[in-house]
Order: structure tokens, then C-alpha cells, then sequence
């Protein structure tokens, strides 16, 4: 494994061109495209304001800048540097933007959600959404790009328009049984649309592409309810996580809940396997403390920390969440397939330092990875099996089936993963800190050097 | 009879009946008058009255005085009695009365006691219902006390939620307010606009089109299409994964009757002849319907319950080979049907030990081989030294090897043409093994003629023979070959006389060769 030196970025915009090709970062009001594999920089663009919004088009041509303070866009060009194209939203104000998955389109939403604005680069055809519903995700695209789902919200009640992104023709509009629509999501096939509910009612509904409602699914009443959802990639599962603490998973046959994965506080299965990291602090002498400089940073002070596999039965450290605010912290809020569907990861709120990792062709648990602190970020790589995560450490933790490692990012000022995102390839990682990012590259040949480093 | 014991007699019936009348005529007559008036002053004095008659009255009188006062005196004593008898009368009729009230009133309180005891114990039994509906009562009241808490806390998170929901929407309102009132305030009002240098292509590089009722029609096939290639794709997945199982089960089916019919011969004809002959049916239509199968919900039934019956079938003599396998541990004897473990793992060894010794004949017969390869060049060698040499024998092998270290030193400098020769070498020693065949055929015949013709002739040829016997001893044995580089494909032929002249001892000496194995 290989790590880059560290830049500097600005608001966690890294971003790796979806060819693989390029990393675009934001530095205040400066666009930085560098090669991904040298770390040169190709590219240098200014922007009038300081960058909020990043984002690549889909054929890796274009990138976008949101302004949303100044209520701009700008877009640059790869191949024509000089090419520009300024999007001013004026007093209607700007709260989102986004591509469309043709690459030459700009969707932006106004401020109070009043309408979305569909710009095109092609031609000077404007398209107008009105009532698009503000929601926690409010806008889905298909995976194959033909179709748009937007959640609407007119009277009091939900609705769905299906949009065919071609030529943004509005395909279906069709009112949702919900009580307040929280989110919206295409199946990868393109072919199911699972609608969910806010937390306050548990409930699920998918609609056909067509528009017919296929089933609706509801596990409990009155308590909170979804608080995260997946597809499987091959379309077979629906992984609901909701503010019991469990994960509901439902087949697309009849779409019924096929089984429950629960989050005890207690593992008793002899079958998983948990690995616990465990810190060491490394004994240094007097002399080595006078020699070098203090500081956090510091390598030589740098907590190192590896995993241990636990015995079971394994206690698991709860945190119990305050039932009096809003939106508490306990519950499933993240959910992530691997590639291969065979796997999935999830995190429980009140369970924040600890990753559950399920065996899907098995429907148990495979493997906890309990950290040292909360796990901010976790994600799978594109190609095989393998997860990576951070807690706000200067460390990068990877799980694949062979057994987990804990990797220390070489830095000297102290670098914090705070999120990480893979090259589409699955042979490296961006590792993203408060004001820093960091690549690292994975050993891609020859997989025995590594295993001895693995954890099993 | 004495006129006590007749006095006795008469005396006794009076006394125990009550008020019977006294007999005087038996008792007294003019007889007795002296005994009896002797008896009766000894009675009275025994009852404690003044004497009768004293002697001092005279022998044959009755003091008259005294009689009537003893008379008197029994008189009063009699009604005594009586008046005692009357009184014990009224006393025992008193208690009599008393005793049969107590006995009525012990009766009515026994009777009173059932009652009040029966009542008791309904009653308990009523405590105890009641008991128990009070702990029910109170586990309910403890379920309800805790559903209430519970649903207190989800109206809790619930009011929260919507609180926070309500005032976020309240700050945005107050935003969307504000932002109205600037905008009234406002007088030049920003358009939106989008300034570009030039317009870009489109993606796929077609024109844009005019949304016109064909598009319209062509989307939403679009839209159908990709539905029915999922259905499409989602059918043809069932169905291969449904034919699949079929498959499974019919050769899950196949195998349990096999089983079946093979460990139960004697049950036979308790097993109903239909199933064996449905089993039988089902498998020839079912081979020959597989095609009509998918669409026909019975023949899936017959095929299922065909399976579970037979599946019936095969647990319970499944259990019943367990249970006799127990008894077999226990040492009841053997089941023919099972089969002992230990065989089975000696069976096992003796497979491991046959390959093992395959093995090492293999490798052997490479070695050997290996060394065929390379003797040639020995035998070369070997020939090339004259016959009368002291290097002969045993005592000239450490200068023999000093030589072929030489020579092998030499030869090393000719390992570039070992490759091209190698081919050749490799038809010399198939050719070579078919004339060691041949050679061996030679021998075995030439040993049978000399066998059995043992004459004197056999010495001469000794001599003779006795050279090419140490050549060969020498070419054959292993310790003088350094594996050298193979040889001209002349040294075959000489290969060839060497061997036919070789005799008996050779043989011996000789290392086993393969095709004598396999002969």
C-alpha cells in the first residue's frame, strides 16, 4: 500500500472522474484536476465564489461548481480549458445542482424548493419542475440514466413524477400512500421505485416502472420507523434499517421480509468473527522524547493500533441515545452492499464505533470490526470484497473475508480520515480529512505480501 | 340339702326381682323356726339393726319387741330403699332425658360442623380463585402500566419529531418571508440566465428531437420494454432454476428408491405394489413429459408427495439401521446391512499402501530409467577398455572412476549437444527396452536349454562369457555411473551384443528391469 503526499482541499470536495482518469478537488474558490495516478495538476480553474458543490459529469468531460451563496454554477471543460459556461440562478436563489446523467444537463433547485430549473448545454432549452418536494432525497436518477424520479408535494399530498431524461418528458405522475415522503430510490435495474416514508410511519412502497404500485411493506406502527435503505446490485434484495435497530431485508419476488438482522448488545455466535482494535502506545525513553519535537503529529508518537480477534461471547459498547430530541442517535443508518452482493455493512447509531458485516448467501453475521472510536465513514470496493473505514483517525481500516488490517497514513501534520471514497477501478481510495486528502494506492499484483499483514 | 342352701335359693329370686312378694311358707316352717331365727338375727346384724333374738330371751322364743322393732326397722329400711329407688328412678330417667338431649344436640353440631366446614373450604377455594385472578390482574396491570410507558415514549419521540419538524418548517417559513418582503422591497430583480462560449454537443452525439406524440408512444414502449426484458429475464431464471430442482428431486427420488428397494428386500411386499409402480410410471412420463410439466400443477404435486413418501420411507429405515447399529455397538451381533466401519478404514489403508508402492515404483522405474539413459555411455566405456587390463574386476573401479571423472569432465564441455541428441537417445532406450524384452525372452529360453541340457559344454563357455559378464556387472551396476551425456547411437548395437552374451549371474546381478514387471 501506497500513500500520496497530502493536499489541501476545501468543504470534503474530492472528487475521482467516474473514467478513473482524473481527481478534481476544490481549494476555497480554485479547481484543482490532477491525474490520478501522478498527482500532477492538468487543470487550474477559478471560480467567482467559494465552491460549496463539486461534481463531474458522467462522461468525465465536464465539471460543475456550485456557488450556492451567490446562487451560481460554473462549468469547465476538460478538453477546452478556455471553454466556460456560467449558470446565474439570480433572486430565485440556489440550494442544490446537480448533472443528469446524460452529461449535459444542469438540474438546479431554487431556494425554498420552489422549483427546479433544468438547463441544458445543448441547446437553450429550459425546463421547469415546480413543487419538487424537500425532502432527504428528493431526486433519483436510474442507474442507466433514461429515467428521473421526483417527489412532489402538492395539498398536503405526495407525489412521483417519472421524467425519461432524454428530452425530460414527463412519463408518470402518480400520488404516493404516504404520509410525508422522505426519499425515493431506483432499483439497479431500473425497473422498481422504493418509496419511503418519513420516520414517523414505517413504510415502504414500490412502484413498478410504469407506475403500478407492486407492494407496500410496513413492520411496525407508531414507533420511528426507516431511518436508511439499500438496493442489492443485483436488484434481489431491499435492505431497510430502521430506528429499532434491526435491518429488514425483503426479496423482490413477492416482497415480503425474507429475514432480520438484529444489532444485540451481546454476540454469542461462535461463527463470527470479531475483530477489536486494540491501540498501543508506543514506549518511548527520555531521550527519544528530547530529540523530537513534541508534537501529535509526530510519527514517532503515533498511536499504532492493530486488530485482535475477540472470543465470543462479545460485549459491545452501547451508547444510549437521549429519546427526547429529535431524530436520536440509535437505529440503523447506514446500509452498503458489496459489489458482489454478497456481503452487507451496517452501522448502528447507538453502536457507533462498530461495523456489522453480513453474510448475504448465508443471511448471518459474518464479521464486527469494533473500533477504538466512531466510525464515520465505511465503503465498499467497486470490484471484490473488500471494505474500507474511518473513524476520524490518522488510520485507514480495510475487512475482506481473508481477515482485517489497520493501516497507519504516513503524515507528519497530523492527518484525520474523516471520509474515503474508492477509484472506480477498486485499486485505490481517496482519504479525505478536514482540510486534507490523502491517496492511497493498493497492491494490486501481488496479494501474498499483504495477507501476512492481515489480521485472520 | 342344707336349709341355708335352700334358704339361698328361695332368697335369690326375691332379691333381683323388684317387688316381687315374699314366699314366707318356703322359707319359715315349724321345723326351722330356731335356724331360721338364728339366720335372721345374722342378717340383721349384718345390716347393722339390733339384734333379733339374744340368748338371753330364751332358747325357743322370739323376743317379740325386738322382732317388731327389727320389723320396724326393715320396714323403714325397705322404704328407704324404695324412696332411693324412686329417687335413682327420677335420676336415671333425668339423665336419660339428659343424655338423649345431648346426643340430639351432638348430632344438630356435627351436622352444623359439616356445614360450617364445607363452607370453609369453598370459601378458601374462592380466596384462591380470586388469588389467582389478582395475580393475573396485576400482570396485566404491570403489561398495560408498561404498553402505556411505552407508548408514552413513542408519543414523546413523536412530539419531538415534530416539534423539530414544525420548527424548521417555521424557520424556513420565516426565511420565505422575509425573502418576500425584500424581494417587494427589491427593485431590480436578477434574472435567471445562463451564459455559455458555445453549445456543447450532446453526449451521444444525436440532435435533440421535438416532443411530438411518436416520442411520447416510443417512450413509453421503451418503458414496457424494459419491464417485460426484466420479467423476461426473471421467468427464464425460474424456470431453468425450477427445472433444475426438478431435476434434483427426481434424482433425489430415483436414489431413494434405489435405496429403498435395495436394503429392504423382505419388505417388499408390505410396501403397497401402487407406489412402486406410480414411482415407475411417474419416471417414464415424467422423462418423456418434462416439456408439459411446467404448466401442470398436478403432476408437481404427484412428484412432491412421491418424494415425501418415499422420503417417509427412508428416515424411518434410516432409524431403524440406527437402532440396530446400536445394538450392534452393544454386541448383539452383526446387521448385514450396515456396513462395519473397520472394514471400511482397512480398505482404506491397504488403497493408501497400493498407491504408495505405485508411487515408488514409479519413481523407481524413473530412476532407472534414467540410469538405462545415461549406461550406454558406460557400457561405451567400459568397452573401451582392453579386456586384459588389470583394471579389471573389483580392484580397478576407484581408477576406472578417476577416468570417467575425466571423462565426464569432458563431456561436460560437450552438454550443448546434449539436447539434439536427446531425441535420438529417447527412440535408443525405446528400442533399447524392446530389445531388453527380446533379450530377456533370449535368456529365459537359453536358461530352460541349459536346464536341461546340463552337460560339461557349459564350462568352455564360462570363460568366455565371464568378461562380458563383468561388463555388464560393471555397466549395469548403479555406483559407476556419473550420468553422463548420452551416447553415439552406435554404442546401441554394441548394447545389444554385450547383453545377449551375459548369463545366469548377471541376471541376478542385474537391477530388476521394468519389463520383467510387467511380464
Amino acid at each position: 500500500m501506497n500513500f500520496s503526499e497530502i493536499f489541501k482541499q476545501s468543504n470534503q470536495l474530492c472528487r475521482i472522474s467516474p473514467d478513473g482518469r482524473y481527481l478534481a478537488t476544490c481549494v476555497q474558490y480554485r479547481l484543482v484536476v490532477r491525474d490520478v495516478n501522478s498527482l500532477q495538476i492538468l487543470h487550474l480553474y477559478t471560480c467567482l465564489d467559494q465552491i460549496v458543490h463539486m461534481e463531474w459529469s458522467s462522461d468525465s468531460l465536464f465539471i460543475l461548481c456550485a456557488m450556492y451563496k451567490r446562487g451560481l454554477v460554473q462549468v469547465w471543460s476538460l478538453e477546452q480549458p478556455d471553454w466556460h459556461c456560467k449558470i446565474d440562478e439570480g433572486s430565485i436563489g440556489l440550494v442544490s445542482s446537480r448533472w443528469s446523467p446524460d452529461g449535459r444537463h444542469i438540474l438546479n433547485t431554487t431556494e425554498f424548493h420552489l422549483r427546479v430549473t433544468v438547463w441544458s448545454l445543448c441547446t437553450k432549452a429550459v425546463s421547469y419542475i415546480k413543487y419538487p418536494k424537500a425532502c432527504q432525497k428528493g431526486i433519483d436518477f436510474s442507474r442507466d440514466g433514461s429515467y428521473m424520479a421526483l417527489a412532489e408535494r402538492r395539498d398536503c399530498k405526495d407525489y412521483v413524477s417519472v421524467f425519461v431524461c432524454e428530452d425530460w418528458h414527463l412519463l408518470r405522475h402518480f400520488e404516493t400512500e404516504t404520509q410525508d415522503l422522505a426519499g425515493l430510490e431506483w432499483s439497479p435495474n431500473g425497473c422498481v421505485l422504493a418509496v419511503w416514508d418519513s420516520c414517523l410511519e414505517y413504510k415502504v412502497l414500490l412502484y413498478s416502472l410504469d407506475g403500478r404500485l407492486l407492494s407496500s411493506f410496513s413492520a411496525y406502527e407508531w414507533s420511528l420507523g426507516i431511518k436508511s435503505l439499500a438496493w442489492s446490485p443485483s436488484s434481489q434484495f431491499l435492505a431497510i434499517g430502521s430506528f429499532d435497530e434491526k435491518v429488514r431485508i425483503l426479496n423482490h419476488i413477492t416482497w415480503k421480509k425474507i429475514t432480520e438482522f438484529e444489532h444485540p448488545a451481546t454476540i454469542c455466535s461462535p461463527k463470527t468473527v470479531v475483530y477489536k482494535e486494540v491501540e498501543k502506545r508506543p514506549a518511548l525513553s527520555i531521550q527519544d522524547l528530547s530529540s523530537h519535537s513534541v508534537s501529535s503529529g509526530c510519527p514517532l508518537l503515533a498511536v499504532q493500533s492493530k486488530y485482535e480477534i475477540s472470543q465470543p461471547p462479545f460485549q459491545i459498547p452501547v451508547v444510549k441515545p437521549d429519546l427526547d430530541r429529535a431524530n436520536p442517535k440509535v437505529g440503523v443508518s447506514s446500509l452498503a452492499f458489496s459489489a458482489d452482493g454478497r456481503y452487507l455493512a451496517t452501522k448502528n447509531d447507538n453502536m457507533a464505533s462498530v461495523v456489522w458485516v453480513w453474510n448475504m448467501q448465508k443471511m448471518s453475521l459474518e464479521a464486527v470490526l469494533e473500533q477504538t472510536a466512531a466510525v464515520r465513514c465505511f465503503q465498499w470496493d467497486p470490484r471484490r470484497p473488500r471494505l474500507a473505514l474511518c473513524t476520524g483517525t490518522p488510520r485507514l481500516y480495510l475487512w475482506s473475508p481473508a481477515g482485517s488490517v489497520s493501516v497507519q497514513v504516513p503524515s507528519e501534520g497530523g492527518f484525520q480520515v474523516h471520509a474515503l471514497s474508492w477509484h472506480s477501478n477498486g485499486d485505490s481510495l481517496v482519504l479525505i480529512g478536514k482540510e486534507h486528502l490523502c491517496l492511497c494506492y493498493m497492491d494490486t499484483e501481488d496479494k501474498s505480501t499483504d495477507s501476512n499483514i492481515w489480521t485472520k | 340339702m342344707s336349709p341355708l342352701g335352700h334358704f339361698s335359693q328361695s332368697e335369690a329370686p326375691s332379691l333381683s326381682g323388684h317387688r316381687s312378694p315374699f314366699v314366707l311358707t318356703s322359707f319359715c316352717t315349724e321345723d326351722n323356726v330356731l335356724e331360721c331365727r338364728s339366720y335372721i338375727n345374722q342378717e340383721v346384724s349384718s345390716l347393722g339393726l339390733r339384734a333379733v333374738w339374744t340368748p338371753t330371751d330364751g332358747p325357743a322364743e322370739l323376743n317379740v319387741v325386738a322382732v317388731l322393732n327389727s320389723l320396724y326397722e326393715l320396714i323403714q329400711l325397705h322404704r328407704q330403699g324404695l324412696r332411693a329407688l324412686d329417687d335413682m328412678e327420677v335420676e336415671r330417667q333425668r339423665s336419660a332425658s339428659n343424655t338423649e338431649l345431648l346426643q340430639l344436640s351432638n348430632t344438630r353440631l356435627k351436622g352444623q360442623l359439616e356445614l360450617s366446614k364445607r363452607e370453609n373450604t369453598s370459601l378458601l377455594e374462592k380466596e384462591r380463585q380470586l388469588q389467582l385472578k389478582v395475580k393475573n390482574l396485576q400482570s396485566c396491570l404491570k403489561n398495560e402500566k408498561e404498553e402505556v410507558q411505552r407508548l408514552q415514549n413513542i408519543i414523546a419521540s413523536r412530539a419531538s419529531q415534530y416539534n423539530h419538524d414544525m420548527k424548521r418548517k417555521e424557520r424556513e417559513f420565516g426565511k420565505l418571508k422575509e425573502r418576500l418582503n425584500q424581494l417587494l422591497v427589491d427593485k431590480k430583480e436578477k434574472k435567471q440566465a445562463m451564459e455559455v462560449l458555445n453549445y456543447v454537443e450532446r453526449a451521444d452525439g444525436k440532435r435533440s428531437m421535438w416532443k411530438t406524440g411518436r416520442t411520447e408512444a416510443r417512450h413509453e414502449g421503451e418503458v414496457y420494454r424494459t419491464l417485460l426484458s426484466d420479467y423476461d429475464a426473471r421467468q427464464r431464471e425460474l424456470v431453468l432454476e425450477n427445472s433444475e430442482q426438478r431435476k434434483v428431486l427426481q434424482q433425489m427420488k430415483r436414489d431413494m428408491v434405489s435405496l429403498l428397494r435395495g436394503s429392504k428386500p423382505a419388505r417388499r411386499e408390505e410396501t403397497p405394489g401402487d407406489p412402486q409402480t406410480q414411482v415407475r410410471g411417474e419416471g417414464d412420463s415424467e422423462d418423456s413429459e418434462e416439456v408439459f410439466e411446467s404448466s401442470c400443477v398436478d403432476a408437481r404435486e404427484k412428484l412432491t408427495n412421491s418424494i415425501r413418501l418415499k422420503w417417509r420411507k427412508l428416515k424411518s429405515h434410516m432409524e431403524r439401521l440406527d437402532s440396530q447399529a446400536s445394538l450392534v455397538q452393544a454386541g448383539e451381533g452383526a446387521e448385514p446391512d450396515a456396513v462395519p466401519l473397520e472394514t471400511h478404514g482397512q480398505e482404506m489403508e491397504r488403497l493408501k499402501l497400493e498407491i504408495q508402492q505405485c508411487k515408488d515404483f514409479i519413481h523407481s522405474q524413473q530412476q532407472l530409467l534414467q540410469q538405462r539413459l545415461t549406461s550406454p555411455c558406460e557400457e561405451e566405456e567400459a568397452a573401451a577398455i582392453p579386456p586384459g587390463s588389470p583394471m579389471q574386476g573389483e580392484g580397478g573401479r576407484p581408477g576406472e572412476r578417476g577416468r570417467l571423472g575425466e571423462d565426464w569432465r569432458a563431456l561436460e564441455e560437450q552438454r550443448t549437444h546434449f539436447e539434439k541428441e536427446r531425441k535420438t537417445f529417447t527412440e535408443a532406450a525405446i528400442r533399447l527396452s524392446h530389445e531388453r524384452m527380446m533379450f530377456e525372452e533370449d535368456r529365459a529360453t537359453w536358461l530352460k536349454h541349459q536346464f536341461l541340457h546340463w552337460t560339461p559344454f557349459t564350462d568352455q563357455n564360462q570363460p568366455e562369457m565371464t568378461e562380458g559378464e563383468q561388463e555388464a556387472a560393471s555397466v549395469f551396476s548403479p555406483e559407476c555411473l556419473p550420468g553422463s551425456p548420452s551416447p553415439e547411437t552406435s554404442s546401441s548395437p554394441r548394447c545389444q551384443a554385450l547383453q545377449t552374451q551375459s548369463t545366469a549371474d548377471p541376471y541376478r546381478s542385474l537391477p530388476p528391469s521394468p519389463e520383467s514387471r510387467y511380464r
